[in-house]
């Protein structure tokens, strides 16, 4: 612990840091009956994957990083999450309005 | 005071946000109430901002707050308010979910972080501050520049492979422009107040 505070971070710590983010949006979205909390996993998977794209492209850890490329995928992976934020949710109302509910397992219209 | 004179801040303000991010993204996925999600939410995408900026991605971190917390998250927030009835706030999950869930997700961060380890040039960090130029951590002009199709960071790059992706990301922004407006207008007329058939049963 005393360790990880006096050694400078690398590449590694933020990986694992959006690893961690990954997994557990990854359970969010698995578990979770309701809609929103299955968007809020999505959410979650998405900065863990962020969290890469800006370590893997930041000067500060490796003299031969990704550059601005990662920033700016970065920057399409925030704007691409606003706009599927901004459709799921829309879904979601729809099926509530129809539906009464925002319970997923509720979802089984299309079963055979 | 030794100690203190040791400390690398950098590596201190990093686990800090790293241990303040890890824990409410934990607390999304154990709490079963949903306002209490969202708010988790809120502050572990608002730490992350400051991992952003710790890696010297201003402008990202700037931006994962406006968009991020100010924008997106506001609207799930929304969403949780225009749903949140009797019954929906507390949807517990049930026991054997959680049981796979946990095993599968368990395995799953075990490979991840073993990976993220597992390569000695990302383990160690080589670069000194000396190594360092000004534009490193300035890159908010670059970034805008490169939106728009020009990449001043390899403009001076003698090798041609390396300087392949000189065109920038114009066509990439704009398509993701586009995208955003068709979405927007899609989502809007999904979700607007339709009339209701309640009176006829079924809708």
């Amino acid at each position: 612990m005393i360790d990880l505070l006096t050694s400078p971070i690398s590449v590694s710590h933020y990986m694992v840091v959006g690893a961690l983010l990954f997994v557990t949006g990854v359970i969010c979205m698995a578990t979770k009956r309701n809609a929103l909390g299955v968007l809020m996993g999505v959410e979650l998977v998405l900065n863990g994957a962020n969290i890469n794209f800006v370590a893997f492209g930041s000067r500060y850890f490796r003299t031969e990083s990704l550059g601005l490329d990662g920033q700016l995928i970065a920057l399409f992976v925030i704007v691409l999450a606003a706009a599927e934020a901004a459709v799921a949710l829309a879904i979601a109302l729809n099926f509530y309005n129809s539906h009464a509910t925002i319970d997923i397992d509720r979802a089984d219209d299309l079963r055979g | 005071m030794l100690l203190i004179a040791a400390i690398n801040w950098h590596s201190f303000f990093f686990l800090l946000f790293a241990l303040v991010t890890c824990g409410f993204a934990l607390g999304v996925l154990f709490s079963s109430n949903i306002v209490r999600m969202a708010f988790y939410l809120t502050i572990a995408l608002g730490t992350t901002s400051g991992l952003f900026i710790l890696a010297g991605a201003h402008f990202v971190g700037a931006m994962q707050l406006m968009i991020y917390v100010g924008g997106t998250l506001v609207l799930l927030i929304f969403g949780v308010m225009l749903t949140a009835h009797e019954g929906a706030v507390l949807m517990k999950t049930r026991a054997g979910d959680w049981v796979v869930a946990v095993i599968a997700g368990g395995s799953l961060l075990a490979l991840l972080i073993s990976a993220a380890v597992s390569i000695p040039t990302w383990r160690s960090n080589e670069v000194t501050p000396a190594d360092l130029t000004a534009d490193d951590s300035h890159s908010t002009s670059s970034v805008g520049l490169a939106l728009i199709g020009v990449r001043t960071d390899i403009a001076t790059e003698k090798d041609a492979t390396l300087r392949r992706g000189l065109s920038g990301y114009l066509l990439a922004f704009e398509i993701v422009s586009v995208h955003l407006l068709v979405v927007l207008v899609g989502a809007a007329y999904l979700a607007r107040a339709k009339q209701r058939l309640a009176t006829t049963g079924d809708v």
